[in-house]
């Protein structure tokens, strides 16, 4: 998109930055702002909070760029920034009632197997993921998912955050974490597959000949 | 082990940390039942999905910036002395 426009000299703007150049703030909002917008509204699953937090992370960007030593890009920098903003909002706002993910969890008959017999996706998902629309879809996906268990997903599987640090942010026991992480992927693969499985042109949907539900217990 | 209780090991499997005696359990349930080694194939497939859909390097994430919200930003900073 038009607007984020890759930053070819970064020690130089930061320079700026540091100098008060107008000019270069307003670089910098628009260069990373879509991808703040993005990543907080994914944890806020809303768009006036996200836009709030994202504000206030640039402006505390701005006060603290003498302190930003460079170890890292600018952008992971103001990356974190925008998540531990996003997660402040998230402990001091309302929570929304909880909603349910059971009908989203694998659901076993009475002898242990499971009720669904799944369907082999067409193709091996770093594939699937080759196409935009497929992208897309997991992301609508996601965002679908219960808060409770769709920040949970967010900081641990795509912020790449661990159980510990998710559990703390959170105010989450890790085992909770644990569970919810579980859960919001589970949940997740009942949301995707119908999606994937059975539906690439030219092909049956996934079958195994000779094969019947968990043919064996042990 | 049943279809049930494989479902529930899965994460810890998953990240390594299923301990060795359940794991042997685990794997021999695995060897015997497709359904479960569906499963899993889809469970691990999801959390690579969601990884590679929200990558902040993706080209897609970048979405213009509302140009009041830029706005917003500039004005804020200029009001506060400190940034």
């Amino acid at each position: 998109m038009g607007s984020a426009t890759p930053v070819d000299d970064e020690t130089g703007l930061i320079a700026q930055l540091r100098a008060g150049d107008e000019s270069a703030y307003e670089q910098v909002v628009r260069t990373y702002g879509g991808r703040l917008l993005a990543v907080t509204r994914r944890i806020l699953d809303s768009d006036e909070d996200a836009r709030d937090v994202v504000q206030d992370a640039f402006l505390n960007a701005f006060k603290s760029i003498a302190r930003f030593e460079g170890n890292s890009k600018l952008s992971t920098w103001l990356h974190r920034i925008a998540v531990n903003a996003a997660l402040m909002k998230l402990r001091t706002r309302k929570r929304k009632p909880e909603q349910s993910i059971e009908t989203l969890l694998p659901a076993f008959l009475d002898d242990g197997h499971h009720e669904e017999r799944f369907t082999s996706w067409d193709e091996p998902v770093d594939k699937a993921m080759e196409r935009a629309e497929t992208r897309q879809l997991v992301r609508a996906k996601i965002d679908e998912l219960p808060e409770g268990y769709r920040t949970v997903l967010v900081l641990r599987d795509i912020e790449g955050l661990d159980t510990e640090e998710t559990a703390t942010m959170l105010g989450l026991s890790v085992n909770a974490t644990k569970i919810r992480l579980h859960r919001a992927r589970q949940a997740l693969r009942t949301l995707l597959s119908p999606h994937l499985a059975g539906s690439a042109p030219g092909k049956a949907p996934g079958k195994a000949p000779g094969e019947t539900r968990g043919e064996t217990l042990s | 082990m049943k279809c049930r209780e494989l479902a529930e090991f899965l994460m810890d499997y998953v990240s390594g940390e299923l301990p060795a005696e359940n794991r042997e359990h685990f794997e021999l349930h695995l060897t015997r039942c497709r359904n479960c080694r569906e499963y899993l194939v889809q469970y691990e497939g999801c959390v690579k999905a969601g990884r590679i859909a929200c990558d902040e390097k993706s080209d897609e994430l970048p979405l213009d910036v509302p140009e009041d919200l830029v706005k917003a930003v500039l004005a804020a900073r200029r009001l506060d002395p400190s940034s």
